[in-house]
C-alpha cells in the first residue's frame, strides 16, 4: 500500500464512519413490521424494545468507556420508581413529563454515585456498583409505604399519551409505538455521541485508561459525564417500562436484571451500538421459548454460551458476523471505533 | 542566567523503605537536549513519573518556569506543556494509528468534550493528526490498528501521541527500548528531527545515542544525582566511568 | 449469644479466604467461587448420605474432590483468561456458575440437601453459666485452627513466601524464577478446596441447594473486598465483622440489616479501596 493511499484511506474511513449505512433503517422497518404482523405479541415486543434501550445505555458505559458494572439496574429501577411513585400517590401521571423526570432522576443518581465510585477500579468498582444497587433495593424494600415494599406498586394510573392515546394492558399498541419512538430518539442521541470526539475519548479510556491522563484528559470527569448520560437513559428505560406495564416492583433494581443486561450486551457484541439490539432480541426470544418449558436446560445452555463467548467470541454475535464479513471482503477498511481485540489488562 | 524551564528541589520519593528518589535537584532548560542515565533501578523512570505528575513526591518541589506545580495533577501538567512517553508502550491498542493521535490532538485543542459533531468532521483535528503522522513517516500506517504494527512502529506511535500534545517539555523514557536494532534507526531519526524549541529529556541505555544527542547528561545512581555535566565532562569523570560507564558502555 | 455470629463469620472466612488469595494472586474476578463451595458441600453431604462416610472423612473427600475438579478447570479454561478483560472473566465465571447450578438441579433436583451432623456435634454444651451449641463452638475452633494454619503456612513455608511475593509484585516474583503457572494452579486448588470445606461445614445453617452459588456470592465478595485481596488475616477479620454484624442486625434490626451491611461495605471500600487490610504495605 503506498504512503498516500494508506493515509487517504484512513482519513476517509474516519470521515465516513458516522454516516448512516444502507442497512441501518432495517431494524426500524422490522420493528414497524412487527407491529402490523404480530398484533397479539405487542406486549412481548414492547418488553424487548425497553430491554434494547436499557442495554444501549449500558453499552455507553461498558462497550465504549470499558467500565464493568454489576449495578446498572440501579438506574433502571430508580427511573421506574420515579414514574411509579409519582403516579401511585396521585402526584403526577402525565407520561412524557414523568418519563423526562425518570431520566433526570436516573441521571442525578448516576452523577452522584459516579463522582464517588468511578475513582476506583476492578473488583472494588464492581463491588461498589453492586452494593449501591443492593442498597437501593433494600431501601425500596424498607420504605414500603412509598414503594409498596416487596410487592411493588401496581395498577399505576398513567394518563393517556398526549391526552389521547390510552395505555391499554390488553392491547398495548400505544405502548409499543411510544417505546419505539423513545428508543429511536435515544438511539440517535447515543449514536451521535459515540461518533463524536467525546465518544472517541471514551474509546481511549477503554483501550488504555492509564494513558488518558498523560494526554491531558480529565478521566474522572469524562467518565462521570458518560455514566450520568448512561444512567439517564437507563432511567428512561425504567420509567417507560413502568408506564408500559403500569406497575413497578423491586425486580427492576435487582442483581438479576443487572446481570441479564450485561449478558445480553456481551451476547450481541459490546461497543457496537447494534449489539444491544441483537443481544436483547436473541436473549429474549430464546428465553421466551425455552425458559418456561425447560428452565434448567435454558440455564445450562446460557452458561455454556457465556463460557463460549468469554473464551472464543469476545465481541458477541456481531463480532462473529464482522469476522465472517471481513473474510468475504478482504480489503474492507478498518471498522474504527469498535473494539476488535480483547485488550489485555494494562501492565501494572 | 535564565530561569530553568523545569526544575526540581530536593525532590524525594520513597516506596516503603526504598528511597527511589533522594534529594534530587535537577534542571531542564528551554530547548535542552538532556539525557538521564543510570543503572537499572536507579530511579530514572520514577523521576520522570514525578516530573509528569503520575506520582507525587514524599518531599520536595517541582517547578515549571518558576511556578510550583508539585500539587498539580498529571492531566493538568499536560496542559501546561509537559508530555512524556512510557518505557513500556501505553497505546490505544485496538484503535487505528490515526485515532490514537486524534485522541491526543483533540484533547490538546479542547475538542474532546464535544458531543454532537462527528469526530471525522473535525477536519482541523484530522489534518493536524495526519500532518504529525507525516512528519514521523507513519502516514502509510495511519489506518492500521496499532496492535498489528511491528514493535518499532508502535514505539513511533508512542512518540506521536506525546508530540500531538505540542509540548514544551518532552520526557522520553527509553524510546527505543525493546525495538530490534534493525528498526531502531526509525526512532532515532525521529528523535533527531524533533523541533529544536522543545526541551527534551531522554532516558536511554545506549551510550552512543546519549553522547551523540545530548548537550547535557545527568547520571543517577540509587535514586540520587551522581553527576551532571556536559557529555565531555561526564565521559571524562573517572567516578562515573567506574560506577556506570565501565559496566554498560558498549565497545 | 454472639457465638452464632462468630461461627457464621468462620464459615464466611473459610469460604472466602481462597477467593481472596486467588483473586489477589491472579487478578482474576472469580464469580464461580461460591460454586466451588457448593460443589464441595454437595460432595460432602452426598458422600455421607450414600457412602456412609464419617463427617471428617467426608470433609477430606470434599476438599480433595473439589480441589481436583478445580485443577482441571483451571488448566483447561481459567488459564486462558488470565490476561483477558475483566468483563470476559465476569462472563466466563457467571457462565460457569450457571452450568454448575443447572447440572446440580438436573442431577439432584432443586431441593435442599440436608446435612446430618454426627451425634457428638449435635446438642448443647454446658459451660456452667451458659449453654452453647456444640457445633458453633466446633466451627469457631476449626476456623481459628485454619487461620492459624494458613497464617503459618503463609509465613513459614516456601509456597507461602512465593504466593506472598507474587501477590505483591508478579513481575518481580517471575524474575526471581518462581513458576507462576504452577503457583496459580496450586493456589487455585487450595482455595477451591477450602471453599468446599466451607460449603460442607456451613451446610448446616446456610443450607445447600443449587442456588447456593449465587445466594451467598455477594457476601463472599463483600468479605474479600473489605478484607483485601490476598490477605489471610484481613479476610479473617472482615469475615468476623460481617458475620457478627449480620447476626446482630438480623436480631435487632431485621428489616434494615442487609441495607446496613451494604452501606458499611460502601463506606469501607471508599475509605480504603484496597480493603481494610489490603494495600501494598509490607
Ligand atoms: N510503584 C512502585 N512501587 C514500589 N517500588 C517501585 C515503584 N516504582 C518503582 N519502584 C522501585 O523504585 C526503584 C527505581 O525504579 P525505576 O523504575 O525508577 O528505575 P529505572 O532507573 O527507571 O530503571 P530501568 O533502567 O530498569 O528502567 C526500583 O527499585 C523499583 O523497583
Ligand atoms: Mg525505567
Amino acid at each position: 500500500m503506498s504512503e498516500y493511499r494508506g493515509g487517504a484511506q484512513a482519513r476517509t474511513a474516519l470521515a465516513r464512519r458516522h454516516r448512516v449505512r444502507a442497512w441501518e433503517p432495517l431494524p426500524w422497518i422490522v420493528a414497524l413490521g412487527f407491529f402490523f404482523a404480530f398484533p397479539k405479541h405487542l406486549g412481548f415486543g414492547t418488553e424487548v424494545l425497553v430491554t434494547i434501550l436499557f442495554a444501549l445505555s449500558l453499552d455507553l458505559v461498558l462497550g465504549y468507556a470499558g467500565i464493568v458494572t454489576l449495578g446498572h439496574a440501579a438506574f433502571f429501577g430508580v427511573g421506574a420508581y420515579t414514574v411509579g411513585m409519582l403516579a401511585k400517590h396521585g402526584l403526577w401521571n402525565e407520561p412524557l413529563t414523568s418519563l423526562a423526570l425518570a431520566g433526570i432522576v436516573g441521571a442525578a443518581v448516576g452523577l452522584g454515585s459516579g463522582l464517588v465510585l468511578l475513582r476506583t477500579r476492578g473488583l472494588t468498582l464492581l463491588m461498589l456498583t453492586l452494593c449501591t444497587m443492593a442498597l437501593l433495593e433494600e431501601a425500596g424494600n424498607l420504605a414500603h409505604t412509598w414503594t409498596g415494599g416487596f410487592d411493588g406498586l401496581d395498577s399505576l394510573p398513567i394518563a393517556p399519551l398526549l391526552g389521547r392515546f390510552e395505555f391499554s394492558p390488553l392491547y398495548p399498541t400505544t405502548q409499543y409505538l411510544y417505546v419505539l419512538v423513545v428508543l429511536f430518539l435515544c438511539f440517535v442521541f447515543v449514536r451521535t455521541l459515540v461518533y463524536s470526539p467525546f465518544g472517541q475519548s471514551l474509546t481511549g479510556i477503554r483501550e488504555n485508561i492509564l494513558r488518558m491522563p498523560a494526554v491531558g484528559a480529565p478521566v474522572p470527569r469524562r467518565l462521570a459525564v458518560c455514566y450520568t448520560l448512561s444512567a439517564g437513559i437507563a432511567g428512561i428505560a425504567g420509567g417507560i417500562w413502568a408506564q408500559a406495564n403500569a406497575y413497578v416492583n423491586l425486580g427492576t433494581l435487582g442483581l438479576d436484571r443487572a446481570a441479564t443486561v450485561l449478558i445480553m450486551l456481551a451476547l450481541g457484541g459490546r461497543g457496537r451500538l447494534y449489539g444491544a439490539f441483537v443481544g436483547a432480541i436473541a436473549y429474549m426470544v430464546l428465553s421466551h421459548f425455552l425458559s418456561k418449558i425447560y428452565p434448567t436446560a435454558w440455564q445450562l445452555g446460557l452458561g455454556l454460551l457465556l463460557v463460549v463467548i468469554a473464551l472464543f467470541a469476545h465481541n458477541g454475535i456481531l463480532g462473529l458476523g464482522e469476522t465472517v464479513w471481513r473474510r468475504l471482503r478482504v480489503s474492507r477498511p478498518l471498522n474504527m471505533g469498535a473494539p476488535q481485540h480483547r485488550t489485555p489488562n494494562p501492565p501494572l | 542566567m535564565t530561569a530553568p524551564l523545569l526544575e526540581t528541589r530536593a525532590l524525594t520519593r520513597n516506596f516503603g523503605a526504598l528511597l527511589a528518589t533522594r534529594e534530587v535537584d535537577f534542571r531542564l532548560d528551554a530547548g535542552a537536549r538532556h539525557a538521564l542515565i543510570g543503572p537499572n533501578g536507579a530511579g530514572k523512570t520514577t523521576l520522570v513519573n514525578l516530573l509528569a505528575g503520575v506520582i507525587s513526591p514524599t518531599r520536595g518541589q517541582v517547578l515549571l518556569k518558576g511556578r510550583d506545580i508539585t500539587g498539580v495533577g498529571q492531566a493538568e501538567r499536560v496542559k501546561l506543556g509537559i508530555a512524556r512517553t512510557f518505557q513500556i508502550n501505553r497505546l490505544f491498542r485496538g484503535l487505528s494509528v490515526l485515532e490514537n493521535v486524534y485522541i491526543a490532538v483533540a484533547e490538546r485543542m479542547g475538542v474532546a468534550p464535544s458531543m454532537f459533531r462527528p469526530a471525522g468532521r473535525r477536519t482541523d483535528v484530522v489534518n493536524e493528526s495526519m500532518h504529525l503522522l507525516d512528519t514521523l513517516r507513519l502516514t502509510a500506517d495511519a489506518g492500521r490498528r496499532v496492535s498489528e504494527l511491528p514493535y518499532g512502529r508502535q514505539r513511533l506511535v508512542e512518540l506521536a501521541i506525546a508530540l500531538a500534545l505540542s509540548p514544551e517539555v518532552l520526557l522520553l523514557d527509553e524510546p527505543a527500548a525493546g525495538v530490534p536494532s534493525a528498526e531502531s534507526h526509525i526512532i532515532l531519526d525521529a528523535i533527531d528531527r524533533l523541533p529544536p524549541e522543545i526541551a527534551v529529556l531522554i532516558i536511554d541505555h545506549d551510550m552512543d545515542l546519549v553522547f551523540r544527542f545530548a548537550q547535557r547528561i545527568t547520571v543517577m545512581v540509587s535514586g540520587a544525582v551522581f553527576a551532571s555535566g556536559t557529555p565531555r565532562e561526564i565521559g571524562a569523570d573517572p567516578e562515573v566511568r567506574a560506577v556506570y560507564l565501565g559496566q554498560t558502555a558498549r565497545g | 449469644m454472639l457465638l452464632g455470629g462468630i461461627a457464621a463469620g468462620m464459615i464466611l472466612f473459610i469460604v472466602s479466604v481462597g477467593l481472596s488469595v486467588t483473586m489477589g494472586l491472579m487478578g482474576f474476578v472469580n464469580l464461580a467461587h461460591g460454586g466451588f463451595a457448593m460443589l464441595g458441600g454437595y460432595a460432602i453431604v452426598l458422600a455421607m448420605k450414600h457412602w456412609g462416610l464419617g463427617f471428617v472423612t467426608a470433609l477430606a473427600f470434599g476438599f480433595l474432590a473439589t480441589a481436583a475438579a478445580s485443577v482441571v478447570l483451571e488448566r483447561l479454561l481459567y488459564a486462558r483468561l488470565y490476561r483477558a478483560t475483566e468483563l470476559d472473566q465476569v462472563l466466563f465465571t457467571i457462565g460457569l456458575v450457571f452450568i454448575m447450578i443447572a447440572s446440580l438441579t438436573l442431577r439432584f433436583g432443586p431441593e435442599n440437601q440436608p446435612l446430618t451432623l454426627p451425634r457428638a456435634l449435635q446438642g448443647q454444651i454446658d459451660l456452667g453459666f451458659v449453654q452453647y451449641r456444640t457445633y458453633s463452638l466446633v466451627l469457631i475452633v476449626t476456623g481459628i485452627a485454619i487461620v492459624v494454619a494458613l497464617w503459618l503456612g503463609f509465613e513459614r513455608t516456601r509456597l507461602g513466601a512465593q504466593i506472598r511475593a507474587a501477590v505483591d509484585n508478579r513481575r518481580m516474583a517471575e524474575s526471581l524464577g518462581i513458576n507462576i503457572a504452577r503457583l496459580f494452579t496450586i493456589t487455585f486448588a487450595l482455595g477451591s478446596g477450602m471453599a468446599a470445606l466451607g460449603g460442607g461445614l456451613g451446610a448446616e445453617f446456610l443450607g445447600l441447594d443449587p442456588q447456593y452459588a449465587l445466594k451467598y456470592l455477594v457476601y463472599f465478595l463483600i468479605v474479600v473486598a473489605v478484607g483485601g485481596l490476598g490477605r489471610v488475616t484481613g479476610v479473617f477479620f472482615a469475615a468476623l465483622l460481617i458475620g457478627v454484624l449480620d447476626f446482630v442486625l438480623k436480631k435487632y434490626l431485621p428489616q434494615g440489616g442487609p441495607m446496613f451491611i451494604y452501606a458499611v461495605t460502601i463506606v469501607l471500600l471508599l475509605w480504603r479501596p484496597q480493603g481494610l487490610f489490603g494495600g501494598k504495605a509490607a
